[in-house]
């Protein structure tokens, strides 16, 4: 208990000092950029780890969510006329209903079936997006207005770095909250066995949901801030090639485990912007980096290299 | 006063009735067995009335409500709980965990507490963490509480199933198969454990195939064979039934046993 308090507690620090230290050593503002897309991209990933390494159930289609989180943020201050952070709220508010809503009937599939399931309601977020171009702006995507929060106007990719930052500290710190918790357990319970959590009283059907639940604010809240850091969205947010970029940091990084996430944005992330010099080779190095590194540390980057640095550490 | 009963429970699969016309009833502090060969349906039965299957017919009645087709963590709610003759641990737990996961009914479990974890909610999980332990040692496990429960052997395991059931404090406990692959002196710790737990006034069903133990420790004992309801009696009635030694070895075998 006390030591896994301590981790959290040190998690969090680690954290904090990464994120305080990286401007020191940056020498322009393309870093700063870089940087806050890695914590964005963290930020939708703890949410969908929650949902697929703790309570075991696949999402394919969490762009969507995030599509909702951006869109709200452009849609609703130039059509609706409401302030930048009620839409952010809004669309927070509406990925939650959504997936409340859609969660109870497809989260009752398993395996394959939810998988294919959550693709299609990313496919249908991403196509209404795309065809509504009255509100959203079709295939073009479209402006974002700056957040305006207290008279302060949010802007310039300084100040996103620690916005965007602050957001993810306070993601993973929330994360790591529900690890050691009834409702955490339950999570971790019902991806094990999920008979065996229903003898004990779980309600597997109500957990699952909370669980899509949360990811799904997580995701939309990420959207949100992407949206208002770059000023202008398209469809591509919400598409099904940002859906697999998600399970890709998130099994990258280690199922179930926060810092993982973050570690698989920073690879996902910041790997094209390094491999850029490489050419016409990027994306095939960079798909072999990423199959490369499946075989070699199956669990993921994190839980692979703590398991080896513990063994290394107990002989 | 029976506190759990089944009345006339059957269910088929495919055309094949796996369970067929059974019935019984077990009260407070009773042990009742439930013996018979393989592919006897004492898993199915189990799974009908821990609400894992739904029963094609016949009702159960739970403290004197009828539960039939209720599902498993409302059966757990109102006192139901059960271990799984497949283990079916929590692999990536720790034992600890596992048991903590047992007391689920027992702990206010609401959402927003817990993403900020508010004092409550420490508050609590050192409750749960401590009533976990104790019966973690009461199941002889307190020093791998806080192992892997994936990385423990198998009769850890199974007492590991054990201590998880008791822990959401069940009124009835259904034991499936909990002496399998374990060895005479763990099979001896199982023994007293189930005594113990049926003296503190819970009703405890037994599928076991260890007669040894079946023997000792039952009250009453239910005999199926191919589904059916084959003998309900105490273990002297049940032991010197013929239909039972047939069921068992055989026509050719039972006249063997009675002549030996």
């Amino acid at each position: 208990m006390r030591a896994l308090m301590n981790q959290r507690f040190l998690t969090l620090a680690v954290l904090a000092v990464v994120i305080g230290i990286l401007p020191f050593v940056f020498p322009s503002s393309y870093y700063f950029r870089v940087a806050s897309l890695v914590w964005v991209s963290a930020l939708a990933a703890i949410g969908l780890n929650i949902l697929m390494g703790q309570a075991g159930q696949v999402s394919l289609g969490h762009a969507a969510f995030f599509g909702i989180g951006a869109y709200a943020v452009a849609i609703g201050p130039v059509h609706l006329g409401i302030p930048s952070w009620a839409a952010l709220l809004l669309g927070a508010g509406l990925s939650a209903l959504l997936a409340f809503l859609v969660g109870r009937p497809i989260l009752r599939l398993k395996g394959h079936y939810l998988a294919i399931a959550t693709l299609g309601l990313g496919v249908l977020v991403a196509l209404v997006i795309t065809t509504e171009s009255r509100w959203t702006g079709g295939p073009d995507g479209m402006p974002v207005e700056r957040l305006t929060l207290f008279g302060w106007r949010v802007s310039g990719s300084y100040t996103w770095y620690w916005v965007t930052g602050g957001l993810l500290l306070i993601g993973t710190w929330i994360a790591l909250n529900l690890d050691d918790t009834p409702t955490g357990r339950a999570f971790r319970a019902l991806h094990d066995s999920e008979v065996a959590a229903q003898v004990v009283g779980v309600d597997v059907a109500r957990f699952k949901l909370q669980a899509f639940v949360i990811a799904a604010v997580y995701a939309s809240l990420a959207g949100s801030a992407l949206a208002f850091m770059n000023g202008f969205i398209n469809p591509d947010q919400a598409g099904f090639l940002h859906s697999v970029e998600l399970v890709t940091i998130v099994v990258l990084g280690g199922l179930g485990s926060v810092v993982g996430s973050i570690v698989g944005a920073a690879v996902l992330i910041t790997l094209p912007q390094v491999l850029t010099v490489f050419h016409e080779y990027e994306h095939l190095l960079l798909g072999l980096i990423i199959i490369v590194s499946m075989i070699f540390m199956r669990s993921g980057i994190v839980p692979t290299l703590s398991s080896l640095f513990l063994r290394k550490a107990r002989s | 006063m029976s506190i759990l009963k089944a009345a006339d429970v059957g269910i088929s699969f495919g055309g094949v009735k796996a369970v067929d016309g059974v019935s019984f009833s077990v009260s407070p502090g009773q042990i009742l067995s439930i013996i018979g060969p393989n592919g006897a349906g004492k898993t199915t039965l189990f799974n009908i009335v821990s609400g894992v299957y739904t029963a094609g017919r016949g009702t159960i009645h739970l403290a004197g409500e009828d539960v039939t087709g209720m599902a498993p963590h409302r059966l757990a709610a109102r006192g139901l709980s059960r271990t799984f003759q497949n283990l079916q641990i929590f692999q990536r737990m720790t034992a600890c965990e596992n048991v903590m996961v047992g007391r689920h009914l027992r702990e206010k479990c609401s959402l927003f507490p817990a993403l900020f974890r508010l004092p409550s909610v420490t508050h609590q999980n050192r409750e749960t963490r401590a009533a976990a332990l104790d019966l973690l040692a009461y199941v002889g496990l307190k020093d791998v509480a806080d192992v892997p429960a994936g990385s423990l052997p198998y009769g850890a395991c199974k007492r590991l199933e054990i201590a998880r059931a008791l822990a959401a404090e069940p009124r009835v406990l259904l034991l499936d198969e909990p002496a399998a692959g374990c060895n005479a002196v763990e099979t001896e710790e199982i023994d007293h454990l189930i005594r113990q737990v049926a003296d503190r006034g819970v009703a405890v069903v037994l599928v076991e195939h260890d007669m040894k133990l079946v023997m000792k420790i039952s009250d009453r004992i239910l005999v199926l064979d191919r589904g059916r309801p084959l003998a309900e009696g105490t273990p002297r009635e049940v032991r010197d039934d013929p239909k039972v030694l047939e069921a068992y070895l055989g026509q050719h075998g039972a006249r063997e046993a009675a002549r030996a």
